[in-house]
């Protein structure tokens, strides 16, 4: 089933109405965004410059860093008393980033939950367990609001406290998980410590995943122990929070709200559009916002977009899952690399740990580039001829998906080392 | 007759051989055979000791990737043609060696064999008196 007819539109239907939206929203920032406006004065671009889709480019880019400069409330575009809603996402250092929903916002991301839910299968009959945390992130509320809207049953559970999760689980009979997916993995180990398979002694077929990347690993991963779909969706709460786009049950991308948010693709470093097809920054222009609109927002995240349409029936645009973040960019041999793209090619190896490093180093003008990574501790081989072969294997998945020959270093497990947060993987010493 | 070998993997880094033989020294854990395969990188460790379940459970605590595999052990008269006899009374059943190694004490020696079939490799040899050696016999 299709939410809305909106997502079905043919190109030139839809483009007629975001171009109208487009306008309506420069001219909306414009009048009530100082900010903006100075940005758009200093490139001496007018709101009635933009005539066409084409014209997006003429306008500056915001970003994250720019809410963190206008905290709390500069970037709003509307009186303060017309905002009947504040979520804020921590900073890593610092002041958190605010954003502000009118009534009108609200409801849009009601109608834009509605939409992704039902693309991945949800109907009226499934009960759903909202394992995100409820607060100043936006994820618990957004997904809230739009099952509801949706007519489908919602358990707030909140994050934490699996036992018990796992108990209302069994009890209510849920149909449905929304968490994070490395909750859901833990929650499956923990399911099976109590002696719960979730796969027969658990109703959940279907899982709603956001607030974090996970590789096809990991889906699969899910989908195995939970006996469930596992489908993936997207969004920022400086955008609007999740329901930005989401995959549909053909799990071939995350179909965006065309109508909502406007995608380019840049080169993160230049900033120069690339055409559709081609990898890079995502870049998306909100065209229904009233609160906090935002122009040429860079969202930091690497993807592309698939303009056929789906099998599904949807046409609008289908964003890659997000293979990076721009920050974590790296340029070995004029060749673009992830850390991502090397955990998932690792992750694929049973015979390997889960700890990696990427050293890159230069030696005479050339990169030169290596991946450490630990064997698993129980020892799946025992000859020569098996070791080799595992390690031919990795070298060819790696030169498949990076591009790149990269020299491989197999450790014994437990040698790399190991942090309490944020892994460190990347030693790059040139 | 099974006899449990471990195969230790040892990145190419001095040192590591003689952490396997300090923890198992440590812990009193005695070692009857080994062999190392090795090439420039990396090196794998095959050894039989008097208890294999226990070395197994210590070197993965200090940290090495730990297989552990099942072998037999021929116990042959140390002569001409009698490693011979034992190996063509194998291949005509049909079961591969994967790998050996071997050493020769007194009048004897014992060949430790990787083979396709372990089971059925001991019930061939039985069946044409090749003497194999038990876990507690190999010293
Ligand atoms: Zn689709």
């Amino acid at each position: 089933m299709i939410w809305s007819n909106e997502e079905s539109l043919s190109r030139s239907e839809l483009e007629k109405i975001q171009v109208e939206k487009l306008k309506d929203t420069v001219a909306h920032v414009y009048q009530n965004v100082e900010f903006f406006r100075n940005k758009m004065q200093n490139l001496n671009v007018r709101p009635e410059d933009v005539k066409t889709l084409d014209d997006l480019k003429k306008l500056p880019f915001s970003t994250k860093e720019d809410l963190r400069v206008n905290y709390p409330f500069g970037l709003f575009a509307v009186p303060e008393n017309k905002v009947v809603r504040l979520h804020a996402s921590s900073g890593t250092t610092g002041k958190p980033t605010v954003v502000g929903y009118t009534q009108k916002d609200i409801d849009n991301w009601s109608e834009l939950i509605a939409r992704i839910v039902t693309m991945a299968g949800a109907t009226v009959d499934d009960k759903v367990q909202i394992a995100f945390k409820y607060g100043l992130f936006t994820g618990a509320f957004g997904l809230h609001y739009g099952l509801e809207k949706a007519g489908i049953c919602v358990i707030p559970t909140s994050s934490g406290n699996t036992e018990k999760q796992l108990m209302l689980m069994k009890d209510f009979g849920t149909t449905i998980l929304v968490s994070t997916p490395s909750y859901a993995l833990h929650m499956g180990e923990i399911a099976h410590s109590l002696g719960i398979d979730p796969k027969t002694d658990l109703k959940i077929r279907l899982g709603l995943f956001g607030g974090e990347g996970s590789s096809e690993a990991t889906r699969e991963k899910i989908q195995k122990v939970w006996g469930m779909l596992a489908t993936e969706n997207y969004g920022l709460s400086e955008l609007i929070g999740p329901g930005v786009a989401g995959e549909c049950t053909h799990l071939n991308g995350m179909h965006i709200s065309e109508d909502f948010f406007l995608p380019e693709i840049i080169n993160p470093k230049t900033g120069e559009v690339l055409p559709p097809g081609e990898k890079g920054e995502l870049v998306i222009t909100t065209l229904n916002k009233e609160a906090l609109p935002l122009i040429r927002y860079r969202t930091r995240d690497i993807t592309r977009l698939f303009y056929e349409p789906c099998s599904c029936g949807r046409t609008t645009v289908r964003m890659e899952k997000i293979s990076g973040r721009s920050d974590d960019m790296l340029i070995v041999k004029g060749v673009n690399l992830f850390p991502t793209q090397v955990e998932e090619v690792l992750s694929k190896f049973d015979a390997l740990g889960p700890h990696y490093e990427i050293v890159i180093e230069k030696h005479n003008y050339l990169d030169s580039l290596e991946i450490k990574v630990e064997l698993n501790e129980d020892l799946s081989i025992d000859s020569y001829q098996e070791f080799e072969r595992l390690e031919q294997n990795i070298k060819h998945e790696l030169r498949v998906v990076l591009g790149l020959e990269p020299k491989l270093n197999i450790v014994n497990p437990r040698t790399l080392q190991r942090f309490e947060g944020k892994a460190k993987r990347v030693y790059d010493l040139r | 007759m099974i006899i449990k070998q471990l195969t230790v993997f040892l990145e190419n880094k001095s040192g590591r051989l003689s952490e396997v033989t300090r923890v198992l020294g440590e812990n009193g854990i005695n070692i009857s055979a080994l062999s190392i395969a090795d090439t420039s990188e990396y090196g794998l460790l095959r050894l039989i000791v008097s208890d294999g379940a226990k070395a197994t459970e210590l070197l993965k605590k200090n940290g090495f990737s730990v297989n552990l595999t099942d072998v037999i052990c021929l116990n042959v008269k140390h002569e001409p043609g009698t490693l011979h006899d034992a190996i063509k009374t194998l291949s005509d059943a049909g079961i591969d060696i994967e790998y050996m190694y071997a050493y020769a004490v007194g009048d004897n020696a014992a060949v430790i064999m990787k083979v396709s079939d372990a089971k059925e490799a001991i019930y061939i040899l039985t069946q044409n008196n090749i003497d194999l050696l038990k876990s507690h016999e190999i010293k």
